[in-house]
């Protein structure tokens, strides 16, 4: 299977991998996935507090080369959005800009539950309730 | 200068040797004649270097010129073994002995026969891939007319005990058929030694063409007969109708004769380069060994790299090494190898597999190109690897409730 330019420049310049202090409240963690199943996501936010904004954004992801592009593309769009505005990133915008074929989806799939996880470990840490999504339909 | 890209799946394929094709050449226009037709010279001549080559086929591995039916291939020469037993032998018996790590040709064939009435004991393997010798007797029952064990592992290159198999299926007077594909060419194979009644093998994976394989089926001691699963002409002696693949078994010919010359040359250069990558590999922390190294094919290794997984390993380097992995992402079903789930392997250890089939034509700079290109990408995946952090920090992965997709 050929990989996407993008897919491909992702996995060779993969924007924002590490890791933030996951015990800050002001940090949000995702961790997606499952090792059996190829592909866990782990994908952090740090979050101004006054503002709502997404100040910083890093991944690690354990799995193919579209995982990788998928979690590296989420942090690169997050940094910079307001929560609210990250909750509107859907699965098929990674599919577009990543021309991820049908058998790639779940990547995609993975990429916004790990920042939906994200957004509702923020929440909790800061006294809110977990925003309760619908089930994924996919993987 | 280092010519890339390197080709370390030799067991998916081989690269034709040259002296073969240079033998099948004057077979495609000057002698294309059919080796079938009995009353020219272009038939004669087709039907002159049929024989010759296959004298070169049977004497690689031991047997009659007689005993070798030639197919398109190991998969239809799986087929032909399996089915033609069991259709032939169907008053003695329904029941077929196999293994879980065995070859689709050969698993997707006793699934086809299961629907028609077959009864299929599927033999589970030990940590290292070997079939229990105990387990085989056991399974065997007063209606089992065939034990179909391979000779080698396509994904672990694990070595069958086939002399040990081979008597005890003697001994209850049952068939005993083995997929050669992986062995025959690259290890001593001899069907007399080894005590074997059916042998599937293909030129394509000993330096030969695609499209030709074939069926050793022993004519003494006993003799074997396989019910026909292609009707027409009667071609090879009745059990495989068709014009025959008259350069394609030239080459078939000459790549077994090759290999029966130069077998021991080449082994003991490829086993060394193996086991230099091998070691090599192994230096990097977590990494695994799978399957036997003691009963092993000399070219093959299989090597699960921890907290990586298999197909973002090899996009780091499969522009310029072209192997395979028992990563589900490189299948099309999002499962990993059976092969390795049959060892004992946990899916993730299955998923951060690669394998490594060398050749006649590896050389020690692709090898030592290999071994940075790949020890690079696993370190580099590695810093990228959630797993990985949390195996540093000490946390178990056990201990993690992952939520399963």
């Amino acid at each position: 299977m050929a990989y996407s330019e993008k897919v491909i420049d992702h996995y060779q310049n993969p924007k924002n991998v590490g890791t933030l202090d996951k015990s800050s409240k002001s940090v949000g963690t995702g961790l997606v996935g499952a090792p059996e199943c190829g592909d866990v996501m782990r994908l952090q936010i740090q979050v101004d507090d006054a503002t709502g904004m997404i100040t910083d954004a890093k991944f690690k992801t354990f799995g193919c080369g579209s995982a990788i592009a998928s979690s590296s593309l989420a942090t690169e769009w997050l940094k910079g959005k307001s929560i609210d505005e990250a909750l509107t990133v859907d699965n098929m915008d990674f599919v577009e800009e990543l021309n991820l074929p049908p058998v790639k989806i779940h990547c995609s799939v993975l990429a916004e539950d790990a920042i939906k996880a994200a957004i509702n470990d923020y929440r909790v840490k800061n006294g809110k309730e977990a925003i309760k999504f619908e089930e994924s339909v996919v993987h | 200068m280092l010519k890339l890209p390197i080709y370390l799946d030799n067991n998916a394929t081989t690269p034709m040797d040259p002296r073969v094709f240079e033998a099948m050449t004057p077979y495609f226009m000057e002698q294309f004649g059919n080796a079938a037709s009995r009353n020219h010279p272009f038939g004669w001549e087709a039907e002159e270097a049929v024989d010759y080559a296959r004298e070169q086929v049977a004497k690689l591995i031991g047997a009659d010129p007689k005993e070798i039916i030639f197919t398109s291939g190991a998969t239809e020469a799986d087929n032909l073994a399996i089915k033609g037993v069991f259709e032939m032998y169907a008053s003695k018996g329904n029941h077929i002995i196999t293994a879980t790590t065995e070859h689709k040709a050969v698993l997707d064939t006793c699934k086809h026969l299961e629907k028609n009435g077959a009864e299929v004991t599927y033999l589970q393997v030990q940590r290292d891939g070997l079939i229990d010798l105990k387990e085989l007797e056991a399974a065997i029952k007063p209606t089992t007319i065939l034990i179909a064990i391979m000779y080698a592992n396509n994904e672990i290159g694990t070595v069958q005990p086939i002399k040990e198999i081979s008597t005890i299926a003697k001994k209850h007077g049952v068939l005993f058929f083995t997929d050669g594909v992986q062995a025959v060419g690259k290890i001593p194979v001899d069907v007399i030694k080894d005590g074997i009644d059916l042998m599937a093998f293909t030129a394509h994976k000993m330096y030969g063409p695609k499209g030709i394989g074939a069926l050793y089926v022993r004519r003494k001691n006993p003799r074997v007969k396989v019910t026909a699963q292609m009707d027409g002409g009667g071609h090879e002696r009745g059990m495989r109708s068709g014009t025959l693949n008259v350069p394609g078994i030239v080459g078939f010919g000459k790549a077994c004769e090759l290999a029966r010359l130069e077998m021991e040359a080449d082994t003991k250069r490829i086993s060394i380069l193996r086991d230099k990558l091998e070691t090599e590999l192994m230096k990097l922390e977590e990494a695994y060994i799978n399957g036997s190294t003691e009963h092993r094919l000399p070219h093959v290794t299989n090597i699960s790299f921890k907290h990586v997984e298999g197909e973002g390993l090899l996009m780091g380097f499969n522009k310029n090494i072209a192997l395979s992995s028992g990563s589900a992402c490189t299948s099309a079903s999002l499962e990993p190898s059976y092969v390795l789930k049959a060892l004992g392997l946990g899916d993730d250890l299955a998923h951060s597999s690669l394998r490594f089939g060398l050749g006649r034509f590896t050389t020690e700079e692709q090898i030592d190109y290999t071994i940075k290109a790949i020890s690079e990408t696993v370190l580099k995946l590695r810093e990228m690897s959630p797993l990985w952090e949390m195996y540093k920090e000490g946390i178990d992965l056990n201990s993690i409730e992952w939520a399963a997709h």
